[in-house]
């Protein structure tokens, strides 16, 4: 039975056979690019390179997915810019005086901010989701649980406990299916259903509390400090997360790839935008390109 | 003598807000290396023993406890789980909810992590558990992409990881098909025997294991029944507890031979020494004693509309496998077939296709009237707080559960509850042409699986057509005249029970395997019928040969009994 929710599975890619700390770091590099630049075209490019980063992975089909799924943010994002923003020059509307409020003009300028906004905040779900699918949770957390293992344990927990408690869900709405009249409907049956799931859930808590009991949770130690050699990987996606952490800080710093919303839209389209734009997709992509070893 | 791994000193206990005990006046010890088995009914306190040895009880569950339990010497008042834990491993029912981490490798270190053992004591406790339980080949694998096997032996590794004096299971091969749980009881034995780690397993199909035990204790509502091998076990059980009594012992009752054999081998050296089995080899050919009604295909073709007709299923995955290759299967009006096969056969997702909760992608799916589906687990399908929310009045009625109607369905028995949840599915109105039910039996005692065929059979008789996935050999032997072997998807054997469960190794029932498939005997009634004829053939041949020979005295005895006598207590 297949779930819909996104889980880590050990496939043969690149960053599937880069350790977890490195992948985190480079998952961490790509966020602070996209937090960082505001170029509509550089943020279109760090997309475009993180959709490819997910294809070249393997987990291409989940990444559009939840790409899908994190539209829904968009609409939200720009209206809220756009009702709030008063920075803009180019009205579009009027709304009048809305009071506490001031006066109601709405803008182009809040318009593009909002979509820029709400794009990096796209970005910002993908990158995490990607990290999430292709990031060895275990031994991502085995790196906090030397600095706290039971917070680090109870994380662990609650990812393993994802897919449980949606395969649990799964398996109740599918016994609710094979009732003769179908699965009950109307408000009291979907409280009763809800109460049951969580009901389950309990019970499967209760069940994984012991067999943590037994595995020795309450006298758990500082995890050890594992020797392991640096793969082609590891150093490969190392020098991608320095590549695009250091182009996303130049670009900010140097002015490369400059992007003003107020007063009035105005965002360069120069050599040093262009580069940019090319430097992020190469320092995302190269990594992928070599394949030996990947598997386990 | 040694001194005890385990003792249970004058052990009672009661679980929090309950006035009966679950544990009572226990007082057992368990030396190193051995092998204990775990017996008794549901509810009668095996998991609990289990718990109280870990020390989950009283530290986990609560609840007033009285007496000492001292694993390793260690008091288990004054040591918790996780200190005790480093020296008895445990194994829960379900493997599901015992794996924590998010891949094997992760799983198998986690316990020697916490208990402070360095990186490379931890790599090479990982290696060497993988290596002894054959799952190195997982290492690197998701948790939650595991067969059930799969689970349950890295469940069995995590418990072992930190090369523990005690292994406590309960009910490891529930979940198992009969190859699986034959390879973990072989592990176990292996580990015994090899390593002389102490075992105790609790488990229901005590035919699976009871070969490989040197000792059974048996729990009777919360205190020891019998304390003894696995011969005295059996000479009390016949007498105390017929539900417990194994079917090579059962076979062994109803033809008064004795001593009750502890399992297969034993049972055929019996019998072999009394003359009753012909030779050294398996007699397949003998053909079948008693025919069940027409199931083949010939019979078939001229039979009445069929209650299920599924033709050339498919069932492909988007960028996966395909789970049925081509399935045809045809169920008539009354008739009950048993569906088995290794986890991950197929045997699941026909069912679901059956009830139409599946569609297939290539093929098709015919049906008479409603499929009623019942599936693994009978708790998912309780949503409500009583017992007569739950299904009508009158299915209630019809499964014997009217005067549990303000009951909360949580607080059910096992049996209970599977038929509970056979009034939901199978609604009071219109009785649905076909009852699929999808391993009904995981986790229920003898007794209760003996009920479950006794109602399925009721319910072909009166029309239904009844198809049962299951993994126990003996209840699919109770409950259909015909099998169905599934293996990557397909079907690979259709035949009437007395043929299919009657000629393997692992798909077979213990009555089957005794006697080589003789006579498609398949439970203990058939084969102690069979053997009384045989004996009764071979005192005729005697009387009848020229030269005046003298039968044996167990055939003598055999044709004697098989009119007059039947053990007390042996007869069920």
């Amino acid at each position: 039975m297949k779930t819909s929710l996104l889980f880590y599975r050990r496939l043969p890619s690149p960053l599937h056979a880069t350790r977890a700390g490195v992948g985190a770091l480079w998952a961490g590099s790509l966020s602070v690019a996209a937090i960082v630049l505001y170029h509509p075209l550089v943020l279109g490019a760090l997309l475009l390179a993180v959709l490819g980063a997910g294809a070249a992975a393997g987990v291409g089909g989940p990444l559009a997915r939840s790409m899908r799924a994190a539209a829904i943010v968009w609409l939200p994002i720009v209206v809220v810019n756009l009702l709030v923003s008063r920075e803009g020059l180019t009205v579009f509307a009027r709304l009048g005086d809305l009071g506490p409020f001031g006066q109601g003009n709405l803008t182009v300028e809040a318009v593009v901010f909002g979509a820029v906004i709400a794009l990096k905040v796209m970005l910002l779900i993908l990158i995490t989701t990607l990290a999430g699918l292709a990031v060895d949770p275990d031994e991502a957390l085995r790196i906090v649980r030397r600095l706290s293992f039971r917070s680090a344990l109870t994380a662990s927990l609650a990812t393993r406990m994802i897919p449980v408690l949606a395969a649990d869900a799964q398996r109740l709405a599918e016994a609710q299916r094979t009732r003769p009249q179908g699965a009950p409907g109307g408000a009291r049956a979907r409280v009763a259903l809800l109460r049951a799931v969580i009901g389950g859930s309990l019970d499967r808590a209760m069940d994984v509390a012991a067999t943590l009991e037994v595995r020795g949770f309450a006298t758990a130690r500082r995890a050890p400090r594992l020797a392991r050699p640096w793969s082609r990987h590891d150093l490969a996606f190392l020098g991608s997360a320095v590549a695009a952490l250091a182009l996303a800080v130049i670009g900010r710093l140097t002015g490369a790839a400059s992007f003003d919303a107020y007063p009035e839209v105005h965002a360069s389209l120069d050599a040093g935008t262009i580069a940019l734009c090319l430097g992020l997709l190469a320092a995302t992509l190269l990594p992928f390109a070599d394949r030996r070893g990947v598997d386990r | 003598m040694t001194a005890p791994l385990l003792s249970f000193d004058r052990v009672s206990y009661h679980y929090p807000g309950l006035e009966q005990a679950a544990l009572e006046e226990i007082s057992i010890a368990i030396q190193p290396g051995e092998f204990c088995l775990l017996a008794g009914l549901s509810g009668h306190g095996k998991s609990t023993l289990l718990r109280a040895a870990c020390g989950l009880v009283p530290h986990f569950h609560g609840g007033r406890f009285a007496g000492r339990v001292t694993l390793a010497g260690l008091d288990t008042r004054g040591h918790g789980p996780a200190r005790l834990g480093a020296l008895a491993g445990v194994l829960f029912q379900d493997p599901e909810t015992q794996l924590v981490m998010s891949t094997v490798r992760a799983e198998l270190a986690l316990a020697l992590e916490s208990r402070g053992h360095g990186a490379a004591a931890v790599a090479r406790g990982v290696e060497e558990v993988a290596l002894a339980l054959g799952i190195d080949a997982l290492l690197d694998r998701s948790t939650h992409q595991l067969s059930g096997g799969e689970q349950q032996r890295v469940a069995l590794g995590a418990a072992l990881a930190g090369r523990p004096q005690l292994v406590l299971l309960d009910e490891p091969t529930s979940q198992l098909d009969p190859v699986a749980g034959d390879e973990l009881i072989g592990l176990l034995r292996r580990l015994n025997q090899e390593w002389e780690t102490t075992i105790l397993l609790a488990e229901h199909r005590l035919e699976r294991c009871l070969y490989a035990a040197d000792r059974v204790i048996a729990l009777e509502h919360g205190r020891i029944g019998c304390d003894g091998t696995p011969g005295e076990f059996l000479a009390w059980a016949a007498v105390r507890a017929p539900a417990l009594q194994t079917p090579a012992a059962k076979l062994f009752a109803q033809l008064a031979l004795a001593p009750a054999p502890a399992g297969v081998r034993q049972a055929r050296a019996t019998l072999r020494s009394h003359g009753l089995l012909p030779g050294a080899e398996p007699d397949h050919a003998e053909s079948p004693a008693k025919p069940t009604p027409a199931v083949g295909r010939k019979q078939r073709r001229g039979a009445p509309a069929a209650a299920l007709q599924i033709s050339g299923a498919w069932h492909e995955l988007r960028d996966g496998p395909a789970i049925l290759r081509g399935v045809t299967l045809r169920l008539r009006l009354g008739e009950s077939v048993a569906l088995m096969g290794r986890n991950g056969a197929g045997k699941s997702t026909l069912l679901r296709h059956a009830a139409g909760l599946l569609e297939p992608t290539r093929g098709r799916v015919e049906r008479a009237g409603r499929v009623a589906l019942l599936l693994q687990n009978p708790g998912d399908y309780f949503v409500q707080e009583r017992v007569a929310d739950e299904a009508p009045a009158q299915a209630l009625a019809a499964v014997g559960l009217s005067e549990m109607a303000e009951r909360n369905p949580r607080d059910l028995s096992g049996g209970e509850r599977q038929r509970l949840a056979l009034a939901i599915v199978g609604g009071a109105e219109e009785p649905p042409a076909v009852l699929a039910l999808d391993e009904p039996t995981r986790g229920m005692d003898r007794q209760a699986k003996s009920e479950l065929a006794a109602e399925l059979r009721l319910r072909a008789a009166g029309g239904q057509a009844v198809i049962v996935a299951t993994h126990d050999p003996e209840f699919a032997a109770a409950c259909a005249d015909r099998a169905v072997l599934m293996a990557d998807g397909r079907v690979i054997a259709d035949g009437p029970s007395c043929e299919l469960l009657a000629g393997g190794w692992y798909f077979a029932t213990e009555t089957a395997r005794i006697l080589g498939g003789a006579g498609g005997a398949l439970l203990p009634e058939q084969g102690a019928e069979l053997l009384r004829e045989r004996a009764s053939d071979a005192l005729t041949a005697t009387d009848a040969s020229p030269d005046g020979a003298v039968a044996t005295d167990a055939s003598a005895a055999l044709q004697q009994q098989s009119s007059t006598t039947i053990l007390p207590g042996a007869a069920q």
